[in-house]
């Protein structure tokens, strides 16, 4: 496998002596060549000291780091800078110059190179194009709104056409309409440029409509990696079930109705194909049992459906094991009793 | 001429000097604050780029002795300062007397407060878009020269500003141990010599350059920043 960014037994320790935070620990890390790689964590579990790390804006305790083919913990200094050039990253935060000029931004990392002007304009107003604010060329950030300060900085972090684009909470800052449509443009620039994309975020929904992979990040070390659907489908740390389906602040879990405690409760999880067909209501037709739901939350992913639904199942026991029985028979479709169910 | 201010004989006497005392106000000052900028622009640069986590960390005991040297000079009144370091203007210029002789002292005592003020400026500049620089490959040199300077341009401006004026009142107050100006025409003829009405002219046109270079200082502060989204400003720019 052609792994483009290689991460290995790497640790991050911040301060030392007994106030010593290690923000990471024991990282061993592969990322594919032109995928787009999710890291999803809480705040606090290290995540962003995780992406940092791969540009060495923090550099590693311990362990190597290597994008494309170049060991960057071995780099001399001016080395790394001439590695960095090939690696974009944008921020929760834009950080755009706020004195220079949209187009100035965009061909800041192309000045950089001494690139001459003309050809980086050019160059600039093609991104520009790209990212579609050609007409704002000449607007400074502070006229812009921040899903478009985040397309200008886009562009910047594609200007070199780098062969890795970091993204550091990129859309938390933006409203959910706002974020659909960069993270649409990221995966449209992953898919005309090939660059390899790392996504950090919080959010299971950025994960779930870009990225190809996971890791599920933890107290500083990586707890679970895979495909997006198979972790999406069957979770197996506690902090992947907690992000999957998210708990209010009062524990509870989505759209639970509470007034149904002492029913039997189970988790229907799809595995994708049939969450089209009507289960509940074939569920209630076919064998005349009436189940409560009282939470799902599924999604289309790749074009299938995934996700997970809790019912409530009849307090009559034969009613409630035929209900099961009749779930369980389903192709793609799990069911398994949550025992320690408290609304 | 209204009876309260009656031109009294001395007044018509000093008055035709007031051009030349205005002159050398001037080119004092604006002399003295570029060269307060040639020291302590630099200066000001290291003590923030030169931090342990500063984009290019120097050693702690230069840190601490630049640190110290800025301290020093700004806790010393600057009058006193003055009488201390005029021997320095002897040496360089062969006179401790007039308005040259003054500005060596200017230059010196006003470039620590300049390290101070472009300090605070730099340090506005958001840490984020310093990331953003080193994350593209910038080197320390073109974060100060592409970054710091550019993104702290309004408020080094404004630094400036009140730098300009300080050092102004720094050069009037030369004129108490034989520097030029409007500040000596004050002491000597309107102090010493009693003469109210020339004390009042004095101070009357050092408000006034005051005003003048304040005016012009915050307008250039707020007409270069990119920040201020005023359509009018939009304007005029292009």
């Amino acid at each position: 496998m052609d792994d483009i960014i290689q991460i290995k037994d790497m640790t991050k320790t911040f301060g030392s002596g007994d106030g010593a935070i290690t923000a990471l620990r024991d990282i061993n890390l592969d990322i594919r060549r032109g995928e787009i790689f999710g890291i999803i964590g809480l705040s606090g579990a290290g995540k962003s000291t995780l992406v940092r790390c791969i540009n060495l804006l923090e550099r590693p305790t311990e362990g190597s780091v290597s994008v494309a083919g170049k060991t960057l913990t071995d780099l001399s200094e001016a080395e790394l800078r001439r590695a960095r050039q090939s690696i974009g990253m944008i921020f929760q935060s834009f950080n755009l110059l706020m004195q220079r000029t949209v187009l100035d931004n965009v061909c800041f990392p192309l000045e950089l190179q001494k690139m001459p002007k003309s050809q980086r304009q050019e160059r600039g107003m093609e991104l520009l194009r790209i990212v579609g604010l050609a007409d704002r060329a000449n607007a400074y950030p502070a006229q812009l709104s921040g899903g478009q300060k985040q397309r200008v900085a886009i562009a910047r972090a594609v200007a070199n056409n780098p062969q890795v684009l970091l993204c550091d909470e990129a859309t938390s800052a933006l409203d959910p309409n706002t974020t659909r449509s960069i993270l649409d443009l990221i995966r449209d620039i992953n898919r005309t440029t090939g660059v390899t994309v790392v996504v950090i975020t919080h959010e299971m929904k950025v994960i779930e409509q870009i990225c190809h992979r996971v890791a599920v990040i933890d107290k500083s070390q990586i707890v679970e990696l895979g495909d997006v659907s198979e972790v999406f489908t069957s979770p197996k740390s506690d902090i992947a079930r907690e992000l999957i389906l998210p708990r209010h602040e009062d524990g509870s879990e989505t759209g639970v109705i509470p007034q149904l405690v002492g029913t039997k409760v189970i988790r229907v999880v799809f595995n994708g194909g049939t969450a089209y067909e009507p289960l509940i209501a074939s569920l209630a037709i076919d064998c005349g049992i009436k189940v409560n739901i009282l939470g799902a939350d599924t999604r289309n992913i790749d074009g299938k459906a995934f996700g997970s639904m809790l019912l409530g199942l009849p307090h009559d026991p034969l009613q409630a094991a035929r209900a099961m029985a009749y779930i369980q028979d389903r192709q793609d479709v799990v069911a398994e009793e949550v025992p320690d169910y408290h609304a | 001429m209204p009876e309260l201010f009656t031109v009294s004989p001395e007044m018509l006497k000093i008055l035709p000097t007031f051009p030349q005392e205005i002159w050398e106000t001037l080119y004092s000052t604006l002399f003295s604050t570029f060269f307060a900028y040639v020291i302590g622009l630099p200066l000001g640069i290291l003590l923030v780029v030169g931090e342990r986590d500063g984009i290019l960390p120097l050693p702690r005991f230069l840190m601490k002795f630049i640190n110290a040297i800025v301290n020093i000079i700004r806790s010393i009144p600057f009058l006193i300062f003055m009488m201390m370091i005029l021997p320095l203007s002897l040496i360089i210029l062969g006179t401790r007397i007039g308005t040259v002789a003054s500005i060596p002292p200017l230059i010196i005592a006003a470039a620590p407060f300049v390290a101070r003020m472009v300090e605070s400026s730099l340090r506005e500049v958001d840490k984020g878009v310093i990331e953003a620089a080193q994350a593209m490959g910038c080197s320390p040199m073109q974060i100060i020269f592409k970054v710091m300077l550019p993104e702290s341009l309004p408020s080094l401006l404004s630094g400036a500003t009140i730098a300009l004026t300080t050092i102004l009142g720094y050069g009037a107050m030369a004129g108490a141990i034989g520097g030029g100006g409007l500040g000596k025409v004050a002491i000597n003829s309107g102090y010493y010599r009693n003469w109210p009405d020339i004390m009042l002219l004095a101070v009357i046109l050092l408000i006034l350059l005051v005003q003048i270079f304040q005016s012009i200082g915050s307008w250039l502060a707020v007409r270069s920043d990119k920040r201020l989204t005023n359509t009018k400003k939009g304007r005029l720019r292009k």
